[in-house]
């Protein structure tokens, strides 16, 4: 068995902004006065930081912060020191969730993630060779989204598109298109993390009262999303196009399926677009990552959801420097080949990311 | 023993409700046209709404007691059944309209389906617009003891567990009575937690993530800490995806208690005591022994309840069970595990 893998994929890392003047290099006078007067408003009441208090500061580990200062995930040498050498991290996708997807001014969204585009390149990608940015778009906007991916596509720092789950309409719709014509076009995975914010309540029996409930309410959020582009027929559309859900759980997928599959039996003469079952699309263009892990105490349970969506379809995640962080020396806690296990450290990164 | 614990007598019109109703709101919805409450929950002739087999020349399906016995009860063997009635009345905005029709449609069903088949059983349909309301109608019905649960929707306004709601699970407590909880909407908030979607087969899917939503909801908000006898029955949710569920809500519980210190029980613990899932829809793998590795997740023989979720289409024929159940627990499913669950059925009622 292998003791310690090292040359692991790891696609989901947040690195941080020490505060939203580091993105003013890369923002218009107009924008950066704009931003001082009124904020970025987004589809929520707090003027910064989240509608649900998280359980610590930033959402991230309490032994983060990096010893120059500022807040967790904004030092490079200190992710490199505390996460990349230390997990044998060799390769890592960076997931900025700063301000700016989901701002509510669409323009000021636009220019937000150009600047972050532009910080993640210049302040993370260019000074370490084990990292690769995602190209965060405004994703309210399909034209200007289309438009970001378009300008980046050509850069070889940029692994993937990244949208939020919370969409303002389900995600598949067909207004959110113009994103993943331009992510097929190019061969960029479209990666879509958990949060954001819709403008509807975390779930579709209201607001509940706890971090708890919307943390657990993710994976409810991501499975109306991965319903949503099945239904709609993007799979279709566009055969080639990788899906990654990040962070959204995954354990629920093989009941989402057989769910899907049988309604879909039942109702089929109402979506006569889709040519394939719904478990078929989502074998062919759809991927997770594991973080946060599942803790049944039975952990075999998790192997038996590893075999039942595929090895090939599970990608390492750590969330680095979030407070749920997983060390990749305790996500296969039951038994496993040395070929599966390089599947999901390394190999299907490789086959998701790799050919960019 | 067989016990349906989800079959779906059908109101015609709301016009048969209104002999049921005191003269001014029966006046009222002739005044102003209200002719009938179907919802989109189940819209008349979807494929999934009445099976094929089920359904009649003219009309909804399922509109009688005969028609449930001849179509229903007769052919699956059934000894009790418990009619849970979809008629759209959560979705009335006013508090006193929606109390009005509730209580005459709960009335109706007592006439026209309590009263014609003794097998028969119903829920108590209630409004959550007005929690005193509800409480009130609770009351009123529970003296019938052919009334053996209360009904609500899974897709509410504000999650269940939250303390307005507890007033009911008093009353539910207090009069041995479950809260059902079916899929459908009230539809103050759209079916998915990302606005509405285009087609029905995505919100007929949605039901299992709000059932998902309400099950956490009842357990972060101390729900069973207060009700410790509450017994909450998931209709017509899906159970499949039950195990993945508790996973996520333990780690949660693990690392973030301290928000909830009064959750001294885990999720699972407190799943296998008080909540109990409709067997139909089985979201289920066509493997038998994919199935029976499923029921290790579950970890628990206690947990499902026999439904045929008559005339909704989910199965062919009468064969409710798919592979992968043995005997013993298809026998448990029909008989034990209802009778556990619904006390009030073990008496003449």
């Amino acid at each position: 068995m292998i003791e310690k893998l090292t040359g692991i994929a790891d696609c989901d890392i947040h690195p941080a902004v020490k505060s939203m003047a580091d993105l003013e290099p890369w923002l218009s006078k107009q924008w950066i006065e704009h931003f001082r007067s009124y904020g970025a408003l987004r589809n929520q009441h707090y003027a910064s930081g989240a509608g649900y208090h998280k359980s610590q500061p930033n959402a991230s580990r309490r032994d983060a912060y990096p010893p120059d200062g500022g807040p967790q995930g904004s030092s490079l040498d200190f992710m490199r020191t505390q996460h990349l050498d230390a997990n044998g991290i060799g390769f890592g996708i960076l997931n900025p969730l700063v301000s700016s997807q989901g701002v509510r001014n669409l323009d000021h969204s636009a220019a937000l993630c150009r600047a972050i585009n532009h910080w993640q390149v210049e302040e993370w990608v260019a000074n370490e060779p084990r990292l690769r940015a995602s190209i965060v778009v405004p994703y309210e906007d399909s034209e200007a989204s289309a438009a970001e991916i378009r300008h980046w596509a050509g850069n070889p720092f940029f692994a993937q598109v990244l949208l939020l789950s919370r969409t303002s309409f389900p995600t598949g719709n067909k207004r959110y298109w113009p994103i993943y014509e331009a992510a097929a076009e190019n061969g960029l995975p479209v990666g879509i993390h958990a949060f954001g914010n819709s403008g509807w309540p975390v779930s579709s029996a209201g607001w509940p009262s706890f971090y708890m409930d919307e943390m657990v309410g993710h994976a409810q959020t991501s499975q109306s999303g991965l319903v949503s582009l099945v239904v709609e027929g993007v799979f279709e559309r566009w055969p080639t196009l990788k899906l990654v859900l990040i962070e959204s759980g995954f354990t629920w997928a093989p009941s989402l399926i057989w769910r899907l599959d049988r309604d879909w039996k039942i109702l089929k003469s109402e979506v006569p677009h889709l040519k394939l079952s719904p478990s078929e699309y989502i074998r062919r263009n759809v991927w997770w990552t594991s973080q946060p892990l599942d803790e049944p105490d039975n952990k075999r349970f998790i192997g038996d959801i590893f075999g039942w969506l595929g090895w090939d379809r599970l990608l390492f995640s750590s969330d680095y420097p979030h407070w749920d962080f997983d060390d990749p020396s305790r996500v296969i806690m039951f038994p496993a080949t040395d070929d599966q296990r390089r599947q999901f450290f390394i190999g299907n990164a490789n086959a998701v990311y790799g050919a960019r | 023993m067989r016990i349906d614990c989800d079959i779906h007598p059908a109101v015609p019109n709301a016009a048969v409700l209104f002999p049921h109703m005191a003269d001014h709101w029966r006046e009222m919805s002739v005044v102003r046209g209200i002719e009938d409450l179907l919802s989109i929950n189940y819209p008349d002739n979807t494929p999934l709404t009445t099976r094929a087999d089920w359904r009649p020349a003219k009309g909804r399906a399922a509109t009688t007691a005969a028609l449930v016995a001849q179509q229903c009860l007769d052919p699956f063997g059934t000894d009790i059944a418990i009619c849970n009635c979809l008629y759209g009345i959560q979705t009335l905005y006013s508090d006193d309209l929606a109390a009005a029709y509730a209580s005459a449609l709960n009335d109706w069903v007592r006439a026209e389906f309590l009263d014609r088949d003794p097998r028969l059983r119903a829920s108590i349909v209630i409004s959550l617009e007005n929690i005193e309301f509800a409480v009130a109608e609770i009351e009123r019905c529970a003296t019938d003891r052919r009334f053996v649960q209360i009904l609500v929707l899974a897709g509410t306004a504000r999650p269940l567990g939250r303390r307005n709601f507890w007033p009911i699970y008093e009353a539910a407590v207090t009069h041995g009575l479950p809260l059902g909880i079916h899929a459908g909407s009230e539809l103050r908030n759209p079916p998915t937690a990302l606005g509405w979607p285009s087609y029905y087969l995505e919100d007929y899917v949605a039901n299992a993530q709000a059932f998902q939503v309400q099950l956490t909801s009842l357990f972060t908000e101390g729900v069973f800490n207060k009700f410790p006898t509450l017994k909450i029955v998931m209709l017509e949710s899906g159970w499949t995806w039950l195990p993945a569920l508790l996973w996520r809500m333990t780690k949660y519980w693990y690392g973030l208690r301290m928000e909830i210190p009064w959750a001294d029980r885990s999720p699972t613990e407190v799943v296998r005591d008080q909540f109990r899932f409709s067997l139909q829809p089985v979201d289920g793998p066509a493997d038998p022994d994919q199935m029976r590795r499923l029921f290790d997740h579950l970890g628990s023989d206690d947990l499902l309840l026999f439904s045929t979720d008559y005339p909704h289409a989910q199965f062919d024929g009468t064969e409710v069970f798919t592979a992968g159940f043995d005997q013993p627990l298809r026998d448990k499913i029909s008989g034990a595990n209802p009778l556990a669950t619904y006390t009030r059925l073990g008496a003449a009622p």
